[in-house]
Order: structure tokens, then C-alpha cells, then sequence
């Protein structure tokens, strides 16, 4: 399945990447399973998507790990906000 | 209500002066505005860096506009969040709100920021002479915006 990924923040700086939309195993079922694949590709992908590092927003709200993800999905990534 | 995110500085006066005219019945206008700070935990602040997630962000800030409405009895409310690169002293944030009575205004002003703070995706780069640094949500922040919902009838 393809899933739009937006990153903003930290991860977007240190990753150096602002979106991709790859091709996403369909075993893929949650958030959550999401970043551990993303985490796969290894080196800083693993180190700036750690856990208490990233939150992420499924279709433009808040979302937490457990929330299941489907093809055609935007998924965004970013470190912790901080506006105002 | 009115929302804008924008680039450019905006003049307080001129907003102010726009709500209150679209803001018949009005006996109340509360404003609040967000500077840039010059102090960071490690040194002076050159300048901060600020970005948002286009499309969700207004989103989020009518969302929190559409639970401040639901909760007081509001007039008019405006918003303007800067994004980009500002220096200290700027204006980052307005939040202005218009009510018949001034205590509608002055708690929906605060809880409208309040929300702002833990809801709404920005982010926040500062440079000092040490390097840049992402900025962490606070947990004071967050602790603010937990006691509207303790305080009960959060909608």
C-alpha cells in the first residue's frame, strides 16, 4: 500500500527529508508497526524515530501508536510541537 | 472567527481595531500577543525558526476556536500565528476575542492559547551562540491546558 509521509521539526532537518510516499508492506497495520519499519532502514532513522522522540498526526489529527493505517493515508512525523 | 498564518509581522493596532468593528454588542476585547524571547537555557537567542504542517494547523486552531465558542459566549475571535525566521522582541502569536462581557473574553483569550501551546502543530528552532535546538513541548504548557479539562464541562 502507499502512504504520504510528512516529516516536520527534527526528524525533517536531521533526516533531511520533508515527505515521500513509499510502498508500504501491507502487514503494516498500525502507526506504530509504521515507525518500527521506518526505524528498519537503520542508522539516524532509527536514533531520531525512538520512540519519545517523534509524535505523529494520521490525516491531519494527533494520533497515538495504536491507530491503524490504510493505503492512501497521509502520516505525519515530527518531534514534540512547540508553537505560541 | 479569523484565522491566519502567515510570514509577515502584523500591525496590533490595525487587527484590534478590525474585530472590534466586527464586533457589534461587544462590551469586551481581551488580546494577547506572544513575543520572541532573548533568553534559552544555554545563551542569548539570535533568532528562532519557526514551521507549521500547512493545512492541519488550521485545522487545529478552528478546532480550538470551535471549543472556545461552545464554551463561552464569544463575539469575534482572531488568530494570527508567524512562521519563518524572527528575531527577539517579534510578534510570534495574537490571540484576540470580543464578548459582551469581559470575563468570556479574558478566559476564552486564555484557553484559546493554552491549547494553542499543546495542540497545534508548530514548531519552534532556536539559534544561540551555542547551535540551533528543536524546542520540546513544555510540560508547564501542558499542565495548563490539562486544567481547563479539570476544571470540568470541557466540550
Amino acid at each position: 500500500m502507499n502512504i504520504k509521509l510528512l516529516y516536520f521539526g527534527r526528524p525533517r532537518e536531521r533526516l533531511n527529508i520533508s515527505s515521500e510516499t513509499p510502498e508500504v508492506p501491507d502487514n503494516i497495520a498500525t502507526l506504530g508497526e509504521l515507525l518500527d519499519w521506518l526505524r528498519q532502514r537503520g542508522g539516524l532513522w532509527t536514533q531520531e524515530l525512538a520512540e519519545n522522540r517523534v509524535r505523529c498526526a494520521l490525516n491531519q489529527e494527533m494520533s497515538k501508536p495504536d491507530a491503524p493505517v490504510r493505503d492512501g493515508d497521509e502520516v505525519a512525523i515530527f518531534s514534540p510541537i512547540s508553537g505560541g | 472567527m479569523s484565522i491566519s498564518i502567515q510570514t509577515a509581522d502584523f500591525d496590533l493596532a490595525a487587527e484590534l481595531s478590525a474585530l472590534r468593528g466586527a464586533s457589534m454588542g461587544a462590551g469586551a476585547l481581551v488580546s494577547f500577543v506572544g513575543l520572541v524571547r532573548d533568553f534559552a537555557d544555554d545563551g542569548k537567542v539570535q533568532n528562532i525558526h519557526l514551521e507549521h504542517y500547512p493545512g492541519m494547523s488550521e485545522k487545529a486552531l478552528e478546532n480550538i476556536i470551535v471549543h472556545a465558542s461552545a464554551r463561552w459566549s464569544l463575539l469575534g475571535v482572531r488568530v494570527i500565528h508567524r512562521v519563518g525566521t524572527l528575531l527577539p522582541n517579534d510578534q510570534i502569536v495574537l490571540v484576540a476575542t470580543t464578548s459582551a462581557h469581559r470575563a468570556d473574553a479574558f478566559a476564552a483569550c486564555e484557553f484559546i492559547m493554552d491549547y494553542l501551546k499543546t495542540s497545534a502543530p508548530f514548531w519552534k528552532k532556536e539559534q544561540t551562540g551555542h547551535g540551533t535546538r528543536w524546542l520540546d513541548t513544555k510540560e508547564s504548557d501542558v499542565q495548563r491546558a490539562q486544567r481547563w479539562i479539570d476544571q470540568g464541562d470541557m466540550q
